[in-house]
């Protein structure tokens, strides 16, 4: 790690703690994938973890996904918080013995030494809703700080999972600001640069924060986002219609993009909610609406090749 | 004698879990083998986040040899019958049997005798067994094995287990068993990060020894104490003061196999947020403890930190890393306040408007107008200003729906009384927002501000009104409202702030006022039907179908309308009371007084304090001597009276004939009866229960004195009419102290 350039390494620069990331876990045998490109609020809406979950086939990854939280937003000005973050995710199925040593072991790539600071498991039981997905593990605690979900999934979209996977969830700012030592997020140097070279998150980001805040909260078309989410969602069945392979329920060739509207239907369910037009029992009803969706495509997809034992 | 050693290591079991966990396993092993005829000396189990470790010493190396007897055939029986009973017990030839004679003839009996195994192998059956069906409130799968429905599962992944069984001076042996490729033998893991490595144990005192060594103690109440111990230490070195916090410690003691005490600390600042929030998160987010000021018993600016590590640098990293969570969490909560502060309460509730607060009972503004209504009503009663009270009821649970409250649901009621006195309330509607909750258990304090005690009766109220109406009401294991303590509220409240209030009457008004009647009239030929619908926020919870020979008309529909709004009322009323009157019981049982008392001076009360001091006065009575045998004779009445009027099925009221009686004894108890009846009633009537009894307690010399001389079943039919109307006027006289009848022995 110390063979870096200092811009390189994972405690001055956001980016260079991203690189150690992935190449700590493309030692591991992971597939480094690239973000999916579709807006999502985590991590785990990527067919690479919720998809590829499923299904007997061994499958290890690892991938870098922006998160959008529409709710979340504050105009830039909270130190912390951020309608549109990063998240890295790591899945591994099945789960090795040693995921625990791996994890810690990955945190020692990014400059958190164990013999300095606290780690701790702390329960944490995972669930997603809309995801139709429950799984066991913990929140990872570092010095009391939430740096890392650690989950043993049992189900996703409805469907056992067998065998299980385990997936890893860095909140990628949280970490960086820890390490880099920065208390406001647009104050971490994102390029490891100093001086006039210097670009912050602050430079990359911060405008788009307060921007998406006033779209997310004011202005984002709500008549057009109805539509959208029916669309979404007519969209997405009618795809898993026409993909049963001769109109038998044996194999299925278009789980994923029908599983595409899925996560469509999910983010704009998010805006529509950020926009306060969703009445507390409505929300139940969309909730339900999005895992009767994420449902559907978990099936299909277990009757794709790459689901399904074949 | 051998002993066992269990360890089930794991990755991280949660806090919360880890005690319970360890007692079913202390449970679980000693039951099964006790059953397995293995009785042993002592056992003892242990958690920590990682291992659930146990401990049974002086089990017997082998289980006894089980002698069975079994009874076969009649010698010379059927063939077949024969052999069957050979092949069932084992026997080689009938010569291994023996012959009993018994009343029905002689027969075979064979005397078996199963050997018993060596405990080993006896633990080595049931400890699989044990962990395949061990209880965690949640359990999953892992690995490469999950891809099979038959997989092991348990609380996180199990990665190792111990499990060794001898005596003292040997080399113990391993428990072999197999549980999906687990390993089990002797090994064992120090602390994650400190002492890693593997270790090699043989029984329980080397392991504890080896574990410490490796920077892992066993025993949760020893982390606990060397918390404690080190956080009270550190803080009163500084002139603080711990705030101590069992649950907390508790949880705390379930995250660490090493504890290490550390302190930091935050900006004063923050202390202008209300103590209460400060600690709410502190404890909730870094599950810290809080420090105060002695003096002051104010929080100061500190807090304690528990790790799980020695650190190389002395915890330095550890406390600034705690203090940068901290200050971010506080500088949120403390946002979370000032925004809170900038909205008056009042201006929350119209968002009450949209919270369902039960399908079938409405909205939660609804809920609010009911109990602002029915605790202005209230405090008419018991005089607590109606005005104050009225404001109180609006506003009490306004904070619902404020920041720091979503943050920290527990702070509900709390932050309501500070954003009140903030917005210049009266202190009495402000502390009515915390203290309407009150009390939240038998243990919890009871509020003597007479506005809170009405809103909070009212709150309360109001909720078993309505649940008992749409047939929710709790059952034995079933209370998801919380209907137990709200009704165990209702009698708290009422008897420690002596409250007159007649119960039966409001609460029948209260149930009435909650519902309507939908009426239905329909005409099919020559059959007219009504049905009548119990309606709640258009929900119908009971009906009613009646039938006539004409059209009904509007007034007489209406007339059943009101009658069946009635029955029903009456009918959840008093099943209401009832449930109340249960838990007045159990209240009287826990406060050590005569609860079986309650059920035989209820009858026709509607004050809860009446009752109450009815019991207390009796209790007093039914001790002395007078007591005791007035209470044995008139149950003797009763007895007779009831054998009696049994078999003349008839009743023996009225009043006896003076010129009947024969007897001086008989003259006596009617003049006694005459004296005592009004005397005891009248003593009720002013409320002086103690000065019933001592009216009472002049019957008893008569009432002996009739049994003891008089025989009550006279030859002369006339005669014995009037003695039974005589000992019908005892029980009467005694009613209006108690019905002696259902007042046990």
């Amino acid at each position: 790690m110390h063979s870096l350039p200092p811009h390189m390494r994972p405690e001055r620069s956001f980016q260079g703690f991203i690189l150690a990331l992935q190449r700590f876990w493309a030692e591991q045998g992971c597939v480094i994938l690239q973000p999916y490109d579709m807006e999502m609020g985590a991590g785990t809406f990527h067919p690479a973890t919720t998809l590829r979950a499923l299904g007997p086939k061994p499958w290890k990854a690892a991938y870098v996904q922006p998160s959008r939280r529409p709710k979340d937003g504050r105009y830039g000005e909270n130190p912390n918080r951020l309608q549109h973050y990063y998240q890295f995710q790591v899945i591994m199925k099945p789960s090795p013995a040693n995921l625990q040593d791996l994890y810690l072991q990955s945190l020692k790539a990014i400059g958190i030494d164990t013999a300095l600071h606290d780690v701790r498991f702390v329960e944490d039981d995972w669930e997603s809703p809309t995801l139709g997905a429950w799984g066991l593990g913990w929140e990872c605690w570092c010095d009391g700080m939430e740096v890392s979900q650690f989950t043993y999934f049992q189900q996703v979209a409805g469907v056992e999972c067998a065998p299980v996977a385990g997936e890893l969830t860095y909140g990628l700012e949280r970490l960086a600001m820890y390490v880099q030592g920065v208390d406001r997020v647009y104050d971490l140097n994102f390029n490891g640069r100093d001086g006039a070279d210097k670009v912050t998150y602050g430079d990359v980001f911060l405008q788009a924060e307060q921007e998406y805040s006033r779209h997310n909260f004011e202005h984002a078309d709500t008549t057009m986002l109805f539509e959208q989410f029916k669309m979404a969602e007519a969209a997405c069945k009618k795809y898993l219609d026409a993909g049963w392979k001769g109109g038998k329920r044996e194999e299925h060739l278009m789980a994923l993009p029908a599983y595409d509207q899925c996560i469509k239907a999910s983010h704009v369910f998010n805006l529509l909610d950020a926009r306060g037009v969703i009445s507390v029992t409505e929300r139940q009803s969309y909730i339900m609406r999005v895992r009767e969706l994420a449902k559907a495509c978990g099936e299909a997809w277990v009757h794709t090749e790459a689901g399904s034992a074949a | 004698m051998p002993d066992l050693l269990l360890e089930l290591f794991s990755e991280e079991i949660p806090a919360r879990m880890q005690a319970k966990a360890a007692e079913d396993l202390r449970r679980m092993v000693t039951d099964r083998l006790v059953a397995e005829g293995l009785v042993y000396e002592g056992a003892k189990a242990f958690a920590t986040p990682r291992r659930l470790a146990l401990t049974v010493h002086g089990i017997p190396a082998r289980q006894p040899d089980l002698k069975q007897e079994r009874k076969g055939p009649r010698v010379g029986g059927a063939e077949a019958a024969i052999l069957g009973f050979l092949k069932a017990t084992g026997l080689n030839s009938l010569d291994e049997a023996k012959i009993q004679r018994d009343p029905k003839g002689d027969f075979y009996i064979a005397l078996t005798e199963k050997p018993g195994k060596p405990a080993v192998d006896v633990l080595a059956e049931i400890l699989p067994l044990i962990i395949r069906t061990f209880p965690w409130p949640k359990q999953m799968r892992w690995g490469e094995l999950s891809a099979k429905s038959s997989a092991l599962t348990w609380v996180r992944p199990l990665h190792s287990i111990v499990a060794t069984f001898g005596i003292e001076t040997e080399e113990p042996e391993v428990v072999q068993f197999d549980l999906s490729g687990v390993s089990v033998g002797q090994t064992t893991y120090g602390h994650r990060f400190l002492a890693p490595d593997a270790i090699q144990v043989r029984r329980f005192d080397d392991y504890v020894a080896k574990l410490q060594a490796a920077k892992v103690v066993l025993d949760p109440e020893r982390r606990k104490e060397i918390i404690l111990a080190d956080a009270r230490q550190l803080t009163f070195a500084q002139g603080y003061e711990l705030v101590e916090d069992p649950a907390l410690l508790d949880e705390v003691a379930g995250l660490v196999e090493w504890p290490v005490v550390l302190m930091g600390s935050f900006d004063k600042d923050f202390l202008s947020i209300p103590d209460e929030v400060i600690r709410a998160t502190i404890r909730a987010n870094q599950k810290c403890f809080v420090v105060r000021d002695p003096k002051t018993q104010k929080l100061t600016n500190k807090f304690i930190i528990t790790a799980n590590i020695e650190a190389s640098d002395g915890g330095t990293a550890i406390i600034a890393g705690n203090e940068r969570v901290i200050r971010a969490r506080l500088s949120d909560a403390k946002f979370f306040y000032e925004t809170d502060l900038k909205t008056k309460l009042e201006d929350r509730l119209p968002k009450f408007e949209q919270i369902v607060f039960h399908e079938k009972l409405g909205w939660e503004s609804d809920h609010v107008a009911r109990v602002e209504r029915l605790a202005v009503e209230l405090a008419l009663l018991i005089n607590a200003d109606p005005e104050k009270t009225k404001r109180a009821a609006r506003l009490a649970r306004a904070d619902r729906l404020s920041e720091v409250v979503g943050e920290f649901p527990e702070l509900q009621g709390i932050m309501g009384k500070y954003y009140l006195l903030a917005q210049g309330e009266d202190s009495s509607v402000a502390a009515a927002s915390e203290e309407h909750y009150k009390p939240q258990g038998p243990t919890d304090w009871v509020p003597t501000n007479l506005v809170s005690v009405a809103v909070a009766l009212a709150d309360k109220l109001d909720a078993l009104r309505g649940f008992w109406i749409i047939k929710e009401k709790p059952t034995g294991s079933k209370d998801p409202y919380a209907l137990r303590r709200a009704a165990l509220g209702v009698i708290r409240l009422i008897l420690d702030n002596n409250l007159r209030l007649n119960l039966v009457e409001l609460i029948w008004k209260l149930v009435r006022r909650g519902i309507q009647i939908d009426q239905h009239p329909s005409s099919e030929g020559k059959k007219h039907h009504l049905l009548l619908n119990v309606v709640v926020t258009n929900f119908v919870v009971e009906q009613k179908m009646l039938e006539f020979s004409e059209p009904v008309s509007e007034v007489a529909a209406q007339a059943e309308a009101d009658k069946f709004a009635s029955e029903f009322t009456s009918k959840i009323a008093a099943d209401l009371l009832n449930y109340l009157a249960e838990r007045l019981e159990g209240q009287l049982r826990d406060q050590g007084a005569r609860h079986d008392l309650v059920k035989a001076t209820i009858d026709g009360q509607d004050d809860l304090l009446m009752v109450v001091r009815r019991v207390e006065a009796l209790g007093k009575f039914l001790d002395s001597d007078d007591g005791k045998n007035l209470l044995a004779g008139t149950k003797r009445a009763n007895n007779i009276l009831a054998i009696e009027e049994k078999k003349d099925k008839r009743k023996f009221d009225g009043a006896p004939d003076a010129a009947l009686f024969k007897l001086d004894e008989e003259k006596a108890l009617a003049r006694a009866i005459a004296e005592v009846g009004p005397e005891a009633s009248a003593a009720v009537a002013k409320e002086d229960f103690a000065g019933a009894m001592t009216a009472m307690a002049k019957l008893r010399p008569a009432v002996d004195a009739f049994f003891d001389k008089v025989k009550v079943n006279d030859d002369d039919a006339a005669v014995r009419e009037n003695r039974l109307k005589l000992l019908n006027e005892i029980r009467a006289a005694t009613r209006a102290v108690a019905d002696f009848s259902k007042i046990q022995d």
